[in-house]
């Protein structure tokens, strides 16, 4: 290290922090265009409509198909109700979520983010209403550059504006899932909206109008964790986004007329830069940026079709593709293309997605209509009694997920059994255990049997037995005498 | 001088360097996003009106308060006002309803017992335990035996008078001390506690000479608390002896000790001590342990 690098006139200005590149993703027109338009309008509509959807299911459960009901502690998917306690099923989805996102990735490589991501569909949605309003990527950056007059007001006034209608929409959307639908809307619409769901409908629409008017690719860059880790899903038979080498270089611009030979395919035009939303240059190869979404192929393609040149320069390749196509050129054979979809990697997910799917569903469809949970208690852990025989009490919750109320018989099995008696303000007879549709019954239970003396622990079970048609719930637990 | 405030371009990456050398090894300037150092500063700038806001530094004698006067404690005591509010309410109901029917409405019957036993954990836990089963000497609240009546009555005015307290209605239960004050003479003592281990194991137990003659000395003695067949006597507190519950012990050795030197537990009287409303509750609670009359 030497003083003149550490003197202060000397050092070099340095940016430690960089202003954010802004940019202006060109319009263009296409297969890959068309396609992201289609899965856009489709994943919107789900989105909206869903909470409409109604799914009957009696008089004291909310008839809306799929609703996540915080309040009640309960949440509908169609015939399925999942309950607090069970939140494992979600956690089950989430596992089922992840690795379908792991297998797309490992077949098609980054398609999730270029296509179905909410980042990637709102942001498409917000440069669209750009694009609209103040024109294609050059007139926006005139407009940016130029001198704040009318005509850059009103285009800039209108363009937020509409972001953050669409921002409302978005967020209203969201709380439509976890409230009645069409009563929102009708509080919407009467603006007599509770202010909890005030809040979350202005925190969402804040959200949606940071991310996708302002934070857009940088979201994919520096916030999203799966962008770090997605590599690790890729092979050399994934289908990635890549242009062709082989074919493209020498790059270098072309007059109509002039001969290709000694060339590449590439004419340098920028298009497919142009075109990227995230900013990125696809020539340079796979980086992570890279959202796969295909819209750089539609922009060379252009390019290709308007020089009179075959098309997908630029397109989903794998690397064994490439590799294999370099060699054959090498040699001057003729290059056969294979797709290996099926791969150990790929069935390996199908594999672990099935199981996960099965173990799902058996447990979901096996699930009982009513549960019974034992606690015994252990302050007394028994009680002896006037006659000799032991007391044991236990907390019994009877979750009913029927939609009718429900009466139980409550026997105990293992023990003779003297006297089973609830404790409760009023007499109830265990034979009579009433709980209400779709709720949990919680009951004091003593239970008075004769052990022998020597006994100190023994196993029992505990039934309770459907009074309307005979189905049984059993649990086990234990029956505590004293030790002599 | 121009060229040194170019940045220096590393040759390798072609990322500019910082200028920081250490050991041949230059520091590349890969910068972070602008809107990170932003929002850092935001963080700093938000933090500073916390403080301003919010108790925060510590001085010497205390620590400044902040302008909004926000504390734990103050917030400890409003959330205490607003718990009283609500217990309101139900403390009302309680102080209004008869014992007998507080029964009668349940949600007033779950709060007179969850008071009972956080009253029952504070003041009666000491001696009858926790799970209110008792131990030697401190009768088990759980069990089906009461010395002076298991219905609500009796266990609140148990509860209200005591035994053997300051109370001008309290409770006495005397059994005389046999043995120590020469009454009995060490073989009838053992006699009749013999007689006593059988009444109470029933026919499992052996019948002899001893028992016989015990049964003549209890007979004699016992039978005026204890009833002729030891069924004990509510009135004047006289345990049960022909069952299976004992206070001292219903092996031969601690009859023997029993009748030899009697005993006389104490239980305090807790009027004046817990008002009326919260020896209600504790009836309620005692009464609903499991061995409650009707």
């Amino acid at each position: 290290m030497t003083d003149k690098s550490l003197s202060e006139a000397d050092a070099p200005k340095i940016k430690f922090f960089e202003k954010a590149r802004r940019i202006y993703p060109k319009d263009i027109t296409g297969t890959f265009r068309r396609l992201k338009w289609a899965v856009m309008a489709v994943l919107l509509a789900i989105y909206y409509f869903t909470p409409f959807i109604r799914f009957d299911r009696g008089p004291h459960v909310p008839s809306q198909a799929i609703l996540i009901d915080m309040e009640g502690r309960r949440a509908y998917f169609f015939m399925f109700e999942i309950w607090s306690q069970e939140v494992y099923y979600f956690a089950g989805i989430l596992i089922l979520a992840a690795l379908f996102l792991f297998f797309a990735t490992s077949l098609f490589g980054r398609v999730w983010c270029g296509y179905a991501c909410p980042q990637t569909v709102w942001t498409d949605l917000f440069v669209k209403v750009e694009h609209f309003i103040q024109g294609d990527h050059v007139a926006r950056q005139r407009l940016d550059k130029g001198q704040w007059n009318f005509n850059k007001i009103w285009r800039k006034v209108v363009t937020h504006i509409l972001w953050i209608v669409i921002g409302a929409a978005t967020g209203g959307a969201w709380t439509l899932y976890f409230t009645d639908a069409p009563t929102l809307i009708d509080q919407i619409i009467h603006l007599s909206v509770p202010w909890q769901t005030q809040i979350w409908i202005y925190a969402l629409t804040a959200s949606t109008y940071i991310m996708a008017g302002f934070a857009r690719e940088q979201v994919c860059a520096y916030m999203c964790p799966y962008a770090r880790f997605q590599s690790g899903m890729f092979d050399r038979g994934t289908l990635i986004i890549s242009y062709d080498k082989e074919r493209g270089e020498p790059r270098g611009s072309h007059k109509k007329g002039d001969s290709w030979d000694n060339r590449g395919a590439c004419v340098d035009c920028n298009a497919c830069v142009q075109v990227c939303p995230v900013g990125i240059d696809i020539r340079n190869g796979l980086q992570y940026q890279c959202i796969a979404c295909g819209l750089c192929i539609d922009a060379c393609n252009d390019i290709m079709d308007k020089v009179g040149l075959p098309g997908n320069l630029i397109r989903y390749d794998t690397a064994n593709n490439q590799e294999a196509r370099a060699a054959c050129h090498s040699k001057g054979e003729v290059f056969k293309e294979k797709n290996h979809l099926l791969r150990p990697r790929t069935i390996y997910y199908v594999c672990v997605m099935t199981l996960v799917c099965a173990i799902m569903l058996y447990s979901l469809l096996g699930r009982a209509p009513f549960t019974l949970n034992v606690l015994h208690e252990r302050n007394p852990l028994f009680v002896t009694l006037s006659d000799g025989s032991v007391r044991n009490s236990y907390k019994i919750h009877i979750l009913n997920r029927n939609l009718h109320d429900q009466t139980f018989a409550l026997s105990v099995n293992g023990v003779d059994v003297k006297s089973i008696k609830i404790l409760a303000a009023t007499e109830v007879e265990p034979e009579k255990l009433g709980v209400l549709a779709d709720s949990v019954g919680e009951f004091r239970v003593t239970v008075a049997a004769e052990l022998p003396s020597k006994e100190v622990r023994r196993d029992i079970e505990f039934v309770i037995r459907s009074t309307s048609d005979g189905s049984e719930a059993r649990t086990k637990t234990m029956f505590i005498g004293k030790a002599q | 001088m121009s060229e040194q405030n170019k940045p220096e371009k590393d040759k390798f990456s072609g990322v500019e360097t910082t200028g920081h050398e250490w050991d041949g090894i230059k520091e590349l300037n890969n910068p972070a996003p602008r809107w990170w150092l932003l929002v850092f500063i935001i963080c700093i700038i938000w933090s500073i009106g916390y403080w301003i806001l919010f108790p925060a530094w510590p001085t010497i004698a205390a620590n400044t308060k902040g302008i909004l006067g926000w504390s734990t404690k103050q917030e400890l005591s409003d959330n205490q006002r607003d718990l009283q509010a609500i217990r309101g309410k139900f403390a009302e109901q309680l102080a209004a309803t008869p014992l007998q029917d507080i029964a009668n409405d349940p949600q007033l019957f779950e709060y007179a017992r969850q008071a009972g036993l956080a009253s029952f954990k504070t003041n009666c836990a000491a001696c009858h335990g926790s799970g209110a089963a008792g131990g030697n000497g401190y009768p088990n609240l759980n069990d089906d035996d009461w010395l002076w009546g298991g219905k609500l009555d009796d266990i609140y005015h148990s509860i209200k008078v005591g035994i053997r307290s300051t109370h001008k209605d309290t409770r006495f239960s005397q059994m005389p001390s046999f043995g120590k004050d020469g009454v009995l003479k060490p073989d009838e003592i053992k006699d009749v506690a013999s007689y006593v281990e059988q009444l109470h194991k029933g026919s499992a137990a052996e019948t002899n000479e001893a028992t016989a003659r015990g049964a003549k000395i209890f007979a004699d003695n016992c039978v005026a608390c204890h009833g002729a067949t030891g069924g004990g006597d509510r009135n004047q507190g006289a345990p049960r002896l022909n069952d299976a519950i004992w206070l001292y012990g219903g092996d031969k050795k601690s009859i023997i000790a029993s009748v030899t030197n009697a005993h006389a537990g104490v239980m305090p009287t807790w009027e004046g001590r817990l008002d009326d409303d919260t020896i209600k509750a504790l009836a309620i609670y005692v009464h609903s342990l499991g061995g409650g009359e009707k």
